[in-house]
């Protein structure tokens, strides 16, 4: 039987990064906080408290609107979604509801078949609730803590139509998405919680599934990966795929399915009395725009002379693309190969961003490579040398003072040459069956040198000159 | 300097829910002026109930935008006045800590919901109150209590501060014994508050003038229509026939929105009230349950023990209104209604400067006479479509019946409240 197309929807909260909250002057600055320390009257609930709009988190949200091509209402209104949640201090969450600041925009993607356009449904700004911290494990023992540093928080939603057809164009929908917020410099990826994601999935002509409660950029694949599995067996089985939400479990990798009363809500949305309807779509033109992914990737390309792959790589995250310009003055061509190549996979390896790697150190290691001072095999060598420094909080050494502590210089010409002469003399029967026609001596030989410089030499290269000389005395 | 003043009153009437027995005061036009503040204003360290249970023992730690502003100008704040819960009733009989009496007869109610405001300065227990109005709420007892009574345009005071009933309809205002000393004290409270989106840059700061010749008032039909007292709508129109002896011009108009203006209101407010209130959960304030239920149950029952029946009513009124399936139906139309009534303010008050006629359709109920809340409900007709339009409308005295004081409302044109504030002046000074 042939395999149902995939269909995926994403609605993303991303918290906006701002200074202050959406609805009144609070720091969003708290996560090195105690709790409850970054509250008002306002983002508790207090009664008789009201919202005041934060107008920078107006204009972040239609720098995004602007950026993924949507159209801006020009009247947007604030609403209240009704809902009871100890950490939902008002019993609502001003959100936007029927009249959204902005809708229809697109936004381009890798995907599994070339280029594809996702369009985005809208755009819209609300606040974030307070956190629940749940105590105790047993029934009796079991309490409830709860945080409002993060109440009100601003946050966009960004909801997608169903364009996406595989677990890992959603991923890559998420990737892209986030590089363009953090190139609008609106979103801070790294904070924890910044993210969010919920997930609508169905497979062709079946019912479809919400996923709540992703978290992370991995989650979203591995959810929806687990969901299309789980759907395709149920069709497999014969069995009826439910329409229903289901919860994602990070720590197994698993959906839940969640048919809980509190789930089931009737949010009774009506405007927010209490402010005005927002009327910013002229704001718009006065926005400028600065260089996002896909011109800064045809600009590496056409500035750096550097592949396109390589240029996709280095544009998708903006301290990823500020590293390599930085780095690229030590030589263009090798600094997107170091970086996109070596220094990515040894970073992820640690569970590093790009700013564990100190700039200068990385470049002085491209023009060691460069300059052939050093083979490929030191320059990975010391790589990994800096960054497990960096990781045990130590000062990295420079790449330099590196190669001089370990003697790791490639070997001059004349060396080599020398140490060339010096093996055939020494192994005259390996000599004598290379000219006997083993060619198996040859590498021996290779081997013989290569010992004796203690690997500063490329084997192939060593390979020619080797022979050279044999043929030549015969 | 700050000063003090002691405050002990009789408060035979049950006027107020909280005294403060030594206050302290600071110079300015109100310096040493007793204001009593009603009971859903936040008052940083001093107990605010709303009169309800369920806000039993809530010191708010700040001030309301009203209150900050009165301290400013050396008002002395001796107290928060009893009120209906939340604001909910038109007789201040359901408060959760017992009815306020009328001061000129403690057989019947002071009228609601600002009836401790009304009542604390109807029986001089202080100079000065501040109400506030959502269907008539300072009106309403400033008629049954024979004082001043005004609720400004909807913007022209901060609301920062006010506990909300219904926040679309309602405003924070003066009630005072004469037009002059509510004049002053709107003066110190209206103007711009950042804190407020919904508060606009209109200063008030005017002398009340009697001179009102060629002044045009609009007299609807239906503020004498069925339901409305004869006697009371007797005593209103010889009050109309003063203004016209002053100069004024008097034009018969209509207001056919008027029949919905009630289902309007109750449908607005409810709903909105329904999510105003549904924070009190008992997790943060109020007396609080520690026992081992789910959250649900520890809500629902906090809820039903904390919140009064009236209270409890409408918000499943208005839960109701709103729900899905219903919102376009209830809230939706009444929205549509609210417009309609908007609509025939703006068309009168083309033609006229100011529109007259009773605050209340009856004098001052006995209490417990409005048992039914259809009943009660129904006696909120003449002030709820200022309301819903937003306009401004006073109250003042204008004469009696079967010895209880008869309210002659004065409503105008958006920010014009200068004009209704003058007209009542121009009565005061001529009618008493
Ligand atoms: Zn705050």
């Amino acid at each position: 039987m042939e395999e149902r197309e995939t269909i995926i929807g994403l609605e993303i909260h991303c918290q906006l990064d701002t200074r202050s909250k959406m609805f009144c002057g609070c720091s969003t600055d708290f996560r090195d906080d105690e709790p409850n320390t970054h509250t008002c009257p306002v983002c508790l609930g207090l009664p008789g408290s009201m919202p005041m709009v934060n107008k920078r988190a107006i204009e972040f949200a239609l720098k995004v609107a602007k950026a993924l091509n949507c159209a801006i209402n020009e009247e947007s209104e604030f609403s209240r979604k009704n809902y009871f949640y100890p950490d939902l201090d008002k019993a609502y969450q001003i959100t936007q509801y029927d009249k959204p600041l902005a809708e229809w925009g697109k936004l381009l993607i890798d995907g599994d078949n070339g280029e594809r356009e996702i369009r985005i449904t809208r755009i819209h700004l609300e606040e974030d609730p307070g956190r629940s911290v749940h105590m105790g494990t047993t029934d009796r023992g079991k309490y409830t803590l709860i945080d409002y540093n993060r109440a009100g928080i601003p946050l966009i939603e960004i909801v997608t139509e169903p364009d996406l057809r595989s677990p890992k164009e959603a991923r890559k929908f998420l990737n892209k998405l986030r590089a363009t917020l953090e190139y609008l410099n609106v979103f801070d990826s790294e904070k924890e919680g910044s993210l969010r994601v919920d997930a609508n999935i169905s497979l062709k002509g079946s019912e479809r599934v919400e996923v709540k409660n992703i978290s992370s950029y991995k989650g979203v694949e591995k959810a929806l990966t687990f969901e299309v599995t789980r759907q395709r067996n149920l069709i497999r089985r014969g069995q009826r795929i439910a329409r229903e939400t289901r919860h994602f479990v990070e720590a197994r990798g698993v959906t839940t399915s969640s048919r809980s009363k509190e789930e089931e809500n009737d949010y009774r949305y009506f405007p927010e009395p209490d402010l005005l309807p927002l009327r910013v779509a002229s704001w718009v033109d006065a926005i400028d725009l600065p260089e996002l992914p896909d011109a800064r990737r045809e600009r590496f390309v056409s500035q750096y002379g550097i592949s396109s792959e390589h240029a996709k790589t280095l544009t998708g995250g903006l301290k990823l693309a500020e590293f390599y310009e930085a780095v690229a003055p030590a030589d263009p061509a090798l600094a997107a190969t170091w970086t996109a190549d070596y220094l990515l996979g040894e970073l992820n390896y640690r569970d590093f961003t790009i700013e564990a790697m100190p700039r200068e150190l990385f470049k002085e290691l491209i023009t060691l490579v460069k300059g052939d001072a050093i083979t490929d095999k030191s320059a990975v060598e010391i790589l990994r040398i800096i960054l497990d420094a960096v990781k045990e909080g130590k000062e990295p050494e420079r790449p330099q003072a590196i190669v001089d502590r370990l003697g790791l210089a490639k070997s001059s010409g004349d060396q080599v040459t020398q140490m060339i002469d010096e093996v055939i003399v020494e192994q005259p029967a390996a000599v004598a069956d290379y000219y006997a026609g083993k060619m198996q001596a040859l590498n021996f030989l290779v081997g013989q040198v290569m010992k004796k410089c203690r690997g500063r030499a490329d084997p192939g290269h060593l390979n020619i000159l080797l022979k050279e000389k044999l043929d030549k005395k015969v | 300097m700050a000063k003090t003043l002691s405050f002990n009153p009789d408060d035979s009437v049950h006027a107020f829910l909280t005294t403060i027995p030594e206050v302290t005061y600071g110079e300015g036009p109100l310096s040493g002026v007793t204001v009593a503040v009603k009971d859903n204003i936040t008052t940083k360290g001093i107990e605010t109930t709303c009169a309800s249970k369920i806000l039993k023992g809530y010191i708010p730690p700040y001030d309301a935008h009203v209150v900050t502003l009165l301290k400013d100008a050396g008002a002395a704040i001796v107290g928060k006045t009893n009120m209906d819960e939340f604001g909910m009733g038109t007789t201040t009989e359901n408060s959760a800590f017992g009815p306020t009496l009328n001061p000129l007869d403690k057989n019947r109610v002071p009228g609601g919901s600002s009836g401790g405001s009304a009542a604390a300065v109807g029986a001089g227990l202080c100079d000065l109150a501040i109400g506030s109005d959502t269907g008539g709420s300072i009106r309403c007892p400033a008629a049954f209590c024979g004082i001043v009574g005004l609720k400004p345009t909807y913007g022209r005071v901060s609301r920062f501060g006010l506990i909300a009933y219904a926040n679309s309809l309602e405003q924070i205002g003066p009630m005072a014994r004469d037009v002059s000393s509510l004049s002053k004290l709107f003066s110190v409270i209206a103007g711009p508050d950042p804190r407020d989106a919904t508060s606009v840059d209109r200063p008030y700061s005017h002398e009340p003038l009697k001179k009102i010749d060629g002044l045009k008032i609009g007299v609807p039909e239906e503020f004498f229509g069925e339901g409305v007292n004869p006697q009371v709508a007797e005593v209103v129109r010889e009050a109309i026939s003063t203004l016209e002896s002053l100069g004024a011009e008097t034009k018969p108009c209509t207001m056919p929105s008027m029949k919905y203006a009630l289902s309007a209101y109750y449908v607005t407010c409810t709903s909105e009230a329904s999510s105003n209130l549904a924070r009190f959960d008992g997790v943060r304030y109020g007396p609080g349950l520690d026992s081992p239920k789910s959250w649900h149950e520890a809500y629902s029952e906090q809820r039903k023990e904390g919140f009064g029946k009236e209270v409890r009513r409408r918000i499943i009124l208005g839960t109701f209104s709103l729900a899905a399936g219903y919102f376009g139906r209830y809230y939706q139309k009444a929205q549509t209604a609210r417009q309609m009534v908007r609509d025939d303010f703006e068309r009168i008050l083309k033609d006229v400067d100011v529109i007259a006629g009773p605050t209340m359709p009856d004098i001052a109920f006995r209490l417990g006479e409005k048992s039914d809340p259809l009943q009660m409900y129904l006696s909120d007709i003449l002030t709820v479509p200022a309301n819903l339009a937003g306009v401004p409308a006073i109250s003042v005295p204008c004469g009696r019946v079967d010895g209880m004081p008869v309210g002659l409302q004065i409503i105008g044109k958006y920010f014009d409240d200068e004009r209704v504030i003058d007209t009542a002046y121009a009565f005061e000074q001529e009618g008493v």
